[in-house]
């Protein structure tokens, strides 16, 4: 059950923070709950739990692929690990680590990748993550999450605890737009429907959500009526309600901050081919490298912002009817 | 005199899983033979002595676990947990087969006994030491076994892993690198030089002894004195023979994965069998173990 704020404003707390402190609070119930880290504690914000737990948090230095091997053998003894490095070394450096070690093993693994897309920022283009999710989302089994904020993320983090599997969470570090109402609970694999629209839908995640109402006020102004939709979920990706969406709307928009190519805007494209297909438009980082800048700089430069979104939902309107 | 004849009954498990192996892998006419018969005796001290299991429960949390990194010695592997019950004998005919459980690498869905899936080399140690982490967590005073190849430390996250495991003194892992000398394409001093292994180890921290890997009384004694160490982890290396105690593989360049004949194996097979009767009528006739 959701409840979303009515005004779009940042969250009061860090994202990493929220991520430490329900960690912290399931670890107290859950004696299984192991932290490992590649030399970024201090990015991650897990600080408080590596004080807190020192016993079950796992300085692994700054070598991602043998930290996932140890969280995928701690599993094999029962233990519930969390490994965090930047998404890019949470994911790409680490993909065979991943698919053998982790998933082809059918081990217990959550990740945890900080800073996707532009949120990188200043750490600039080797540090940004414009594929992770698209590296990642060919491994059989694998659960691939991107929370928009705060509360999405707690309710999240808390399920992860007794589900099995492999599951990588995309992850801000910092501050993001709250979009959610305390209390609001998620169902994995399931979008939510944050806005209804009859003209078209606008499907995202992470921290083109708040980009995507912000379109969707754009284009009401226009007479458009826009539906948005929060797929946090891209694998599985929630085929059901895409259809849905294609039949109630007509015209489908995806907005990520990743690569479309093997992103959220193929996943959902593929659903929409295999149920009902409608025209789909896609608004993401397209098939371009990350580069060094502010957040702002680079949501400009990569076309990340609700008119980009806007101009999408038209052109994908306008091919319904060609 | 008790010593001597538990080597000796050792030397005798040694040739039955040879054997076996052989018998395995004549199945099907190719295989990875020359990495499976240099760790032979490896697994006759694991599994015949060392390790702590029971193959009616190969789940139970207390036992001592195995690593097997240098996954494509599955065949080695699976006729010893064979001969020590894990699964009947007649499963052996299943290496490689389409929907069967003994694929060519380990794999632990598949295989009752086996602990880790393996075969993209240098991942072993990784999942080896979140095994040994989690019972070391746990107060479990079970021991991880890892078996790692000499060509397979090319691979750069076994040193990750080597340098892991001594900053957090995980002195219940215990390491042995086959060191025959060979990898897929040649030697391995001409394909990647890994110079002195012992050293190199040492100087990551590890407790270290260079034994004959072919050698039951070294090896048990190694595994012994590796427990008694309990601040550093273990690195056992075992100078090896690729295809040792096969007529058709021992001695051959290209033996890591091969085709043979049915005559090539039977030949084998035969030379085999015969040293398995020999320790058979040592064992009998007493003396020394080897």
């Amino acid at each position: 059950m959701i409840r979303i704020n009515t005004e779009l404003n940042k969250s009061r707390e860090l994202m990493r923070d929220v991520y430490c402190s329900t960690l912290m609070e399931l670890a107290e119930k859950n004696d299984q709950i192991v932290v490992l880290d590649a030399d970024l504690v201090s990015s991650s914000g897990m600080k408080p739990f590596f004080k807190a737990f020192p016993e079950r948090a796992i300085q692994c230095g700054i070598a991602e692929a043998n930290m996932i091997g140890i969280a995928a053998g701690l599993s094999v003894t029962g233990k519930v690990p969390f490994a965090h490095s930047f998404a890019t070394f949470a994911s790409r450096r680490v993909c065979d680590q991943i698919y053998v070690s982790a998933a082809y093993a059918k081990l217990n693994v959550r990740i945890i990748g900080s800073d996707p897309g532009v949120t990188a920022a200043y750490n600039g283009g080797t540090h940004m993550p414009f594929e992770d999710m698209a590296v990642l989302r060919g491994i059989p089994e694998i659960t691939l999450i991107e929370p928009a904020d705060t509360v999405a993320l707690e309710d999240i983090v808390r399920q992860l605890v007794d589900v099995y599997g492999i599951y990588y969470v995309r992850m801000a570090r910092k501050n993001v737009t709250s979009i959610y109402c305390e209390g609001s609970t998620f169902e994995i694999g399931k979008g939510n429907m944050l806005r209804n629209g009859t003209d078209v839908t606008i499907i995202a995640s992470g921290i083109m959500l708040a980009e995507a109402l912000r379109a969707a006020a754009i284009l009401e102004a226009e007479g458009v009526s826009a539906r948005v939709v929060d797929m946090f979920t891209w694998k599985p990706v929630d085929e059901a309600l895409i259809e849905r969406c294609a039949e109630e709307t007509g015209a489908i928009v995806t907005a990520e901050n990743h690569n479309t190519y093997g992103g959220l805007g193929s996943a959902v494209s593929e659903a929409v081919v295999k149920t009902l297909p409608v025209p789909v438009e896609m608004v993401g980082t397209m098939d371009r490298f990350g580069q060094v800048g502010t957040e702002d700089f680079l949501r400009r430069e990569y076309h990340l912002t609700p008119e980009a979104i806007a101009e999408a939902a038209k052109r994908a309107i306008e091919r319904k009817h060609t | 005199m008790e010593k001597n004849r538990k080597m000796r009954e050792l030397r005798v498990f040694a040739e039955e899983i040879r054997v076996l192996t052989l018998k395995t892998l004549g199945h099907i006419g190719f295989g990875h033979v020359g990495g499976s018969m240099s760790i032979v005796e490896a697994l006759a001290v694991l599994y015949g002595s060392v390790m702590r299991y029971d193959p009616k429960n190969p789940d139970l949390p207390s036992r001592d676990k195995l690593v097997v990194s240098k996954g494509h010695s599955g065949p080695a592997v699976y006729a010893t947990l064979a001969l020590k019950g894990y699964f009947p004998e007649s499963m052996l005919r299943e290496l490689n087969q389409g929907g069967g459980n003994l694929p060519s690498h380990c794999d632990r869905n598949k295989t009752p006994g086996i602990d880790m899936t393996t075969g993209s080399l240098g991942q072993g140690i990784s999942a080896a030491i979140g095994i040994a982490l989690g019972d070391r967590m746990d107060g479990r005073d079970s021991y991880t076994f890892l078996i790692l190849g000499d060509g397979e430390l090319n691979e750069g996250q076994n040193w990750e892993g080597f340098m892991f495991a001594n900053h957090y003194k995980l002195s219940n892992l215990i390491a042995f690198i086959d060191n025959n000398r060979q990898q897929l394409d040649g030697y391995t001093k001409d394909v990647m030089d890994i110079g002195d292994i012992t050293g190199k180890l040492r100087s990551f921290g590890w407790f270290t002894q260079e034994i004959d890997g072919h050698n039951i009384t070294q090896i048990h004694e190694a595994v012994t004195a590796a427990k008694e160490n309990t601040e550093k982890p273990s690195a056992i290396i075992l100078n090896t023979k690729k295809g040792n105690g096969c007529s058709f593989a021992e001695g051959v360049l290209a033996n890591h994965h091969m085709n043979f004949t049915a005559e090539q194996m039977n030949e084998a097979l035969e030379k085999a069998e015969k040293v398995l009767e020999e320790s058979k009528m040592a064992l009998l006739k007493g003396g020394k173990g080897r």
